[in-house]
């Protein structure tokens, strides 16, 4: 008990302390100001800027912004479909891979491009190496980039007054990348390897087991372990709040995440980016406690679904689909993280956890990956929220609603109202198609209600673009490849759409004012409200589904 | 005082009959389409109807007097939205009938130009257009709106103002504006008419209090997205659960697909329905309290704008300072006799029909027994006061006494070569630290002395500012006084700014600075000269006696012309938003509950475990289902009054406020179902109805 809470107390406390000093660097980053880094990163963007003949003084209206990020996701599409496509024509295919379906490789494309990382595949007897580097490795990074410079989009909505443009998605994207995410997903690859996480080009290798046990009757003496440029590519999964696999257990395996080290390092990064965006929304408005509140409503959430689903597995005392070197909490640790951010790399199975601690995991996604969330993507659903909040709150002190001074309207509403209808809608009608499709009874591992959870969780999942699975779902079949990319594309592109139409609005407005009469927006009262809306609208959309599903589940089991 | 508009403030039994009947009118698809939410409802009711006539064919899922009974239910609950919106509409009608009264056809006697003599001809008052000239005889009705070109007349304005003291309308000034229906008592007016016809005044008057011209204001649709997107959610809720169910029983073999019946139930049960059938209501209802306020709006944005004013602009005299300043003593410079001082001041002061001009004749009379005389023999011209010299006046054989602010004063005598010196300029400015307006007095290029006039503060505005204050309001007093005496006044009144020797330029300028700053301006005006800054300021309220342009220019007249009254605009402006805010909070928090009694009887042949989620303990599936549905129908009749009232408002600050209310609606409306629809089940029980 005491181990288990100090472990949870210090892993918060750690990635908070951690993503303070980010969040400052990254908000001075994507402002581009002078940071300790600048020396060496600032000629590598112009470098960058040259080659692509990108124009950074070009400021972009909202719906320029959108085009431009809407034709880059088309390209990156494009790219790593048909890649998959023509992998055995292609080098670095030491295993002889061969090219994939065009569902599956529709599937793979879509969430890799939409920071999902669902995979409907196992890395390790699909995918080449140059699929896995060029492809998926790529995506992991530029997928979380375009987070962030939609993030930073809306942020300059707030700073900005009577203006038209929200700033340059290229150079956004750009930076991004070279300040960010390559130099962190450098250092973590490096830590990662010293845990003995691997990283070659090497063929898989034949080893004989220690002791040969028999299966269905014939004797195993050997078995092969997959090989790999692991490391590279898991770094960035995490940090990216990707959360794709290199191998097909993902981080349960002992090559991707060997020791309980490596275990807390992948932990704190999945949720450091995340954090660090709220730090640097506080200070990009210039009012540090703005992003205080936010981030305190995500741990607020956080810790309480962490608390119900440690609570769960440990009284079950319930180690079924649990690595013996993570055990309960660092399991159910590492599930709430990833699914709270919209990471989706797991090390156990969340099929496997009791029906309400995998209900945990499930209202985690479906309250719309804001609790930490993705990069960047978190942050924009919660201000959506925020400003939902404010709307109801902001009338009931007799005033029309405003967010950091901004007028919230009848388009701010539209298109925050967007945000969270585009997930909501999908994973609610995606769950009801599969439910009534013949090929699912198939596709299915269980019946009955854990059934249900598993069509729910898949739909949850990809819809909100987390990426994890309950396992137990056969979903590579056209049926679920196509209706699960469709979910990821609407989950991620909508809100995305609205997040910048918000921006705009808000970027053309005055700024209004601080007075007594104004909502406090960064006090207790008001983080206590969000959380209030957050969870109302996630348990009044989803709370007959999940009745159906786990809690169907764990009441028949008392009975 | 007869206040036609208070008079007809209270809910009659006509009124209510006549609210009955307009619930049924307002059943026609093309009424309920523009409320979506509601809309919702209205399909459901018609859709259970048909799916009773079916089952009593024997197609059906579920008991066939279960279908009927929620489907009266539904019918009753869209009759009850419309109800409210009904009532709510039939005060604004009551209003609008008895102006109608006030507006009817006459003669009008149209001249072919302005003046008395000039010819007349008889036309229909409809006819009459803008810039027509109308003769106006004693006993006669206005026919419409106009200005006064030409001469003087009192007028009874009770038929718009209910007011029943006559005003007096004249030639020129400020007061020359007259609206059509008002009646002439005495004299005679040529009015130059100002409005076309079916625009006039009367007209719009009339529109606004009976809501026709009402559109739906920002806020409004905002809302009302929020609403229609909780609908949508729900609507695919409820419509997935059907798929889930046949999944469910396909898998376990057991139970049957949930009742289409049951689901529409519960979508009506969801969707915000408290707040989409009382919204319209609330609205409304503010314009008529507005209204019941003596205040016209222009338009429902005026309303809201003004709950978000930050920036109140008042006019010293009348808002902050009883009206008349009066002359208390007379302060003469070394050299000049006291009585000479006061002999002079009298002088100029005997055209001046200001209180100010009178309280220096009276003030001279009294101490010097300086009789008002009769000023036949000599050469005299009388300058009146304007607001660019800022002096008035007499010349008197040759002689140019001036009496006015010291620096048009010191103006006047530097122009002549005179000079205004130290002892003045003490004297002015101790009486101006005090509070005290300083009337310099000058006879040609010499000062005399100085008139002290004395403002009086208002009783109570000190506090009444402080609770703005907390409300996050600033208030800023305008004044022509200089800006010592402005200083004195500020900080005896306590408001938190003031604009000294105002000029419409200078007050204009102060309303786009704020502006430009996001603040929102309100403020009050009468004379054609505030017609610019009143177009400029985000809520701008004319007085009902002032100028047609200055009504032109604002979005709301005061019947009443009470300067105070921007005050309880504010107020209703921010009630208006809280309720609306309130009883959202309320619809939505009671959807917790209602989940509770739907969702397990809809399950329980499939999972029998969910009935651990029934924990009201209802008695059966079809009275919990009953229960909610008749709970969601009759809290709207239950908020009625609270919409057409409004929520409570205090001057706190906002923070209080936000707890106060999040604790009343947001977690009163988590509770209170819980109680209601228990209550509910117990009675259906205890009837036998289920």
């Amino acid at each position: 008990m005491t181990n288990l809470i100090l472990q949870s107390v210090l892993f918060v406390v750690l990635v908070v302390l951690l993503a303070w000093p980010l969040g400052r660097y990254l908000w001075k980053v994507m402002e581009g100001r002078k940071t300790w880094t600048s020396g060496i990163f600032v000629p590598v963007e112009r470098l960058v800027h040259r080659l692509a003949r990108i124009d950074p003084e070009e400021e972009m209206d909202w719906k320029q912004y959108l085009a431009a990020v809407g034709i880059f996701s088309a390209v990156c599409f494009l790219a790593v479909f048909a890649l998959q496509l023509l992998q055995n024509l292609l080098p670095l295919n030491p295993q002889g891979m061969s090219g994939l379906s065009w569902h599956l490789a529709l599937n793979t494309a879509v969430s890799f491009v939409t920071n999902t990382n669902w995979q409907s595949y196992s890395g390790e007897t699909t995918m080449s190496y140059l699929t896995q580097m060029l492809g998926l490795a790529v995506q992991n990074f530029v997928s979380a980039a375009v987070g962030l410079a939609v993030l930073f989009a809306l942020i300059r909505g707030f700073t900005r007054a009577s203006m038209k443009t929200i700033g340059n998605f290229w150079q956004d994207l750009v930076r991004g990348i070279v300040h960010i995410l390559l130099p962190l997903s450098f250092v973590l690859a490096i830590l990662l390897v010293s845990q003995g996480v691997v990283q070659n080009f090497g063929d898989y290798q034949q080893v004989s087991v220690l002791q040969p046990f028999v299966s269905n009757g014939t004797t195993i003496a050997s078995q092969t372990l997959p090989m790999g440029p692991a490391a590279s590519q898991i770094a960035i999964k995490q940090l990216g709040t990707n959360g794709g696999g290199f191998f097909g257990v993902n981080s349960a395996h002992p090559f991707e995440n060997p020791t309980p080290f490596s275990n807390l390092l992948e932990m704190l990064s999945i949720l450091l980016l995340p954090f660090a965006c709220c730090f640097a929304f506080g200070y990009a408005v210039r009012q540090k406690r703005q992003g205080l509140a936010l981030l305190a409503a995500m741990l607020v959430i956080f810790v309480a679904c962490l608390a119900f689903a440690l609570y769960f597995e440990q009284s079950a005392g319930n180690m079924e689909g649990k690595e013996t070197r993570f055990g309960i909490v660092d399991s159910s640790l590492w599930a709430v993280t990833t699914t709270a951010a919209s990471n989706g790399s797991v090390n156990a199975m969340h099929d496997s956890f009791t029906p309400l601690g995998g209900l945990v995991l499930l209202v985690l996604m479906q309250l719309g990956e804001v609790v930490g969330g993705g990069v960047g993507s978190g942050l924009y659903g919660m201000i959506a929220f925020a400003l939902m909040a404010v709307f109801i709150a902001g009338l009931m002190v007799g005033r029309t609603p405003e967010y950091l001074g901004k007028k919230i309207e009848p388009w701010e509403m539209r298109m925050a109202v967007l945000v969270i209808l585009g997930p909501t809608l999908t994973v609610l009608l995606g769950t009801a198609l599969a439910a009534v499709y013949p090929g699912t009874s198939a596709a299915l591992a269980n019946t009955g209600a854990h059934g249900f959870s598993e069509i729910l969780y898949a739909f949850s999942s990809a819809a909100n673009n987390n990426g994890s699975a309950f396992a137990g779902l056969n979903a590579n079949s056209v049926f679920y490849d196509v209706a699960l990319a469709v979910s990821m594309l609407v989950g991620r592109f909508v809100p995305i759409a609205a997040t910048l139409g918000i921006a705009g609005s808000l970027a053309g407005k005055k700024l209004v004012p601080v007075s007594a009469g104004t909502l406090s927006t960064n006090n207790l009262l008001f983080v206590g409200l969000l959380i209030f809306v957050v969870l109302i609208l996630g348990a009044l959309s989803f709370f007959p589904a999940l009745a159906l599903g786990p809690v169907a589940e764990q009441l028949s089991r008392i009975r | 005082m007869n206040r036609r508009m208070k008079s007809n403030g209270a809910l009659t039994g006509r009124m209510l009959l006549r609210a009955v009947g307009d619930s049924f009118r307002k059943l026609a698809p093309s009424t309920q389409w523009k409320n979506p939410v509601m809309f919702v409802v209205y399909i459901a009711a018609i859709l259970t109807l048909v799916f009773y006539f079916s089952a009593l064919k024997g197609a059906s899922d579920t008991d066939p007097d279960f279908i009927l009974a929620i489907s009266l239910l539904l019918w009753f609950t869209v009759l009850f939205a419309d109800f409210a919106e009904a009532i709510a509409e039939g005060r604004g009608k009551a209003q609008a009938d008895s102006l109608r009264r006030a507006k009817r056809n006459i003669l009008a006697h149209k001249l072919d130009r302005p003046d008395f003599e000039a010819r007349s001809v008889d036309v229909d008052s409809e006819r009459l257009i803008l810039g027509d000239f109308v003769l106006v005889l004693a006993g006669e009705q206005v026919p419409a709106d106009g200005d006064v070109v030409v001469g003087a007349a009192s007028v009874d304005e009770s038929a718009i103002t209910g007011e029943s003291a006559p005003v007096i309308r004249e030639a020129g000034g400020d007061r020359s504006a007259v609206t059509g229906g008002t009646t002439v008592l005495s004299d005679r007016l040529v009015v130059r008419v100002s409005s076309m016809p079916g625009d006039s005044f009367l007209d719009r008057m009339i529109a606004m209090v009976e809501g026709a011209s009402r559109q739906k204001t920002p806020n409004e649709i905002a809302l009302q997205i929020l609403l229609v997107a909780l609908t949508i959610i729900f609507l695919v809720v409820c419509a997935t659960l059907l798929p889930y169910s046949v999944f469910a029983v396909a898998q376990l073999g057991r139970g049957a697909w949930v009742s289409v019946t049951s689901l529409v139930a519960l979508l009506v049960c969801l969707a915000p329905t408290t707040i989409g059938a009382l919204l319209s209501s609330i609205g409304i209802a503010g314009m008529s309290r507005l209204n019941q306020a003596n205040v016209l709006a222009m338009s429902g944005r005026a309303i809201e704008a003004a709950g978000d004013v930050d920036v109140l602009l008042l006019d010293k005299t009348g808002t902050i300072t009883l009206g008349n300043r009066q002359a208390t003593a007379f302060l003469p410079l070394d050299g000049v006799e006291e009585r000479e001082l006061a002999d002079v001041a009298q002088l100029s002061s005997l055209a001046d029909e200001t209180p100010e001009g009178r309280s220096i004749v009276v003030l001279a009379k009294e101490e010097f027994n300086i009789r008002a005389r009769t000023l036949g023999q000599s050469s005299i011209v009388f300058v009146p006061f304007t607001a660019q010299t800022r002096m008035s006046g007499v010349d008197i054989d040759g002689r140019r006494i001036r009496k006015g602010a010291s620096e048009a004063v010191r103006r006047f005598v530097e122009e002549q070569g005179g000079a205004m010196d130290a002892q003045c300029q003490r004297i002015v400015e101790s009486i101006a630290r005090s509070g005290g307006t300083p009337l310099v007095v000058a006879r040609d290029a010499e000062i005399l002395g100085v008139i002290h006039l004395k403002d009086i503060v208002k009783h109570g505005v000190k506090e009444r500012f402080e609770d703005l204050r907390k409300m996050g309001i600033k208030t800023i007093m305008i004044t022509g006084d200089n800006p010592m005496t402005a200083a004195a006044i500020a900080a005896e009144s306590g408001v938190d700014d003031f604009l000294a020797e105002a000029t419409p330029e200078s007050k204009l300028a102060m309303i786009r600075e704020y502006q430009r700053k996001g603040h929102l301006v309100a403020m009050t005006g009468d004379g054609t000269n505030d017609a610019p800054a009143l177009a400029q300021a985000d809520v701008a309220v004319a007085m009902n006696t002032g100028t047609q342009a200055a009504k032109e220019a604002g979005n709301m007249v005061d019947l009443d012309s009470n300067p105070t009254k921007l005050i309880d605009i504010v107020r209703i402006g921010k009630q208006l938003l809280m309720t609306r805010g309130a009883l959202t909070t309320f619809s939505i928090a009671n959807d917790v509950s209602k989940y509770f009694a739907i969702i397990p009887p809809l399950f329980l042949g499939i999972y029998p475990a969910l009935g651990a989620l029934n924990v009201m303990g209802l008695h059966s599936p079809q009275s919990a289902i009953l229960s909610a549905v008749i709970y969601n129908a009759l809290i709207i009749v239950a908020l009625i009054p609270l919409a057409l009232k409004g929520v409570k408002y205090r001057e706190v600050p906002a923070a209080v406020l936000l707890k106060r209310n999040l604790l009343l609606y947001g977690v009163g409306g988590l509770i209170a179902p819980f109680l209601a629809i228990k209550a509910i089940d117990l009675l259906l029980v205890a009837f036998g109805l289920a």
